[in-house]
């Protein structure tokens, strides 16, 4: 029988090494290239810089003295996400458990279908069209008025870029789940911003640059 | 060839999957036979496709000045 994979990389493991003879620097080390990470997954949950800081500080706390509990079976830097994102969920649900739920769409219940609100037809609104402040605040806004747990899929697949794996793995649900959330979430941001789709964000005619391979 | 027809509701759900290219040849077959003739269907698509894009491109969440700093603190006072 082969040993379980590892995914530790080798640099990690000689951090790691380090930090378990007592070096707390090198756990500074360590974590500093996912600080952004950590800070874009707790606010993808909690909405709010203050909050997102004080949740992402006191995960990677958390990662340091549990890191001896952090077997190489998932990337470090997933694990490290779980944690935070565990955090900023027991946060979000301390202080605003009224909310948590108000804030779901009825109509975007999982068991069920959604139905886009309107049929407007926006061919080309290219990432030039992100240089109006109108459309990226609208943008922002979208994202911001989603309940969290479709923020948190599309934060982490659309803004972050991980895979639907690693989303599942770092938010403790299905692949499927994943991608239940995400056509929602993607199809609610759609709907908020039609209002303006009929050309007011489309600038000339410059090709949009591709980020995936469609 | 003739594909099985498909319902806006059956295309929709599939959208997402069908943008990341995690659907199989068949589903695809059958979604492009009904995009063809549904000019929503093909709204939605293109517009779904314009989010992933603008969300991508354009949403960012700029760590606080002074983050890394308090973190090293924090880190060597614990």
């Amino acid at each position: 029988m082969s040993a379980p994979k590892q995914y530790v990389d080798a640099n990690e493991a000689t951090l790691i090494a380090r930090i378990c003879r007592g070096d707390k620097e090198a756990f500074y080390t360590l974590v500093r290239p996912y600080e952004k990470a950590v800070y874009t997954a707790a606010i993808s949950i909690l909405n709010n810089p203050a909050d997102a800081e004080e949740a992402a500080q006191e995960a990677v706390l958390k990662a340091f003295s549990n890191l001896a509990r952090f077997r190489g079976e998932a990337k470090f830097s997933t694990w490290l996400i779980q944690i935070t994102i565990n955090e900023a969920r027991v946060r979000l649900r301390k202080d605003r458990r009224h909310l948590y739920e108000s804030v779901d769409d009825p109509r975007s219940d999982e068991e069920g279908d959604y139905f886009p609100r309107d049929f407007a037809d926006w061919r080309e609104v290219p990432s030039e069209a992100l240089q109006r402040e109108e459309l990226r605040q609208a943008l922002n806004r979208a994202i911001a008025a989603l309940a969290p747990k479709y923020r948190e899929v599309l934060v982490l697949r659309d803004v972050q870029q991980l895979s639907t794996l690693e989303t599942a793995e770092a938010l403790g649900i299905s692949e499927g789940n994943v991608k239940v959330r995400l056509l929602r979430a993607r199809l609610q941001v759609r709907d908020a911003l039609a209002p303006g789709i009929d050309g007011t964000w489309s600038v000339g005619e410059a090709q949009y640059r591709k980020v995936r391979p469609w | 060839m003739s594909v099985i027809e498909m319902s806006c509701v059956e295309v929709w759900r599939e959208i997402s999957n069908y943008l990341d290219g995690e659907i199989d040849g068949e589903l695809r077959a059958r979604i492009d036979a009904h995009l063809k003739v549904c000019a929503h269907c093909t709204a939605i698509l293109d517009g779904t496709r314009n989010v992933v894009k603008l969300v991508a491109d354009g949403v960012e969440y700029e760590v606080p000045v002074g983050f890394s700093h308090r973190l090293y603190d924090k880190i060597r006072s614990c």
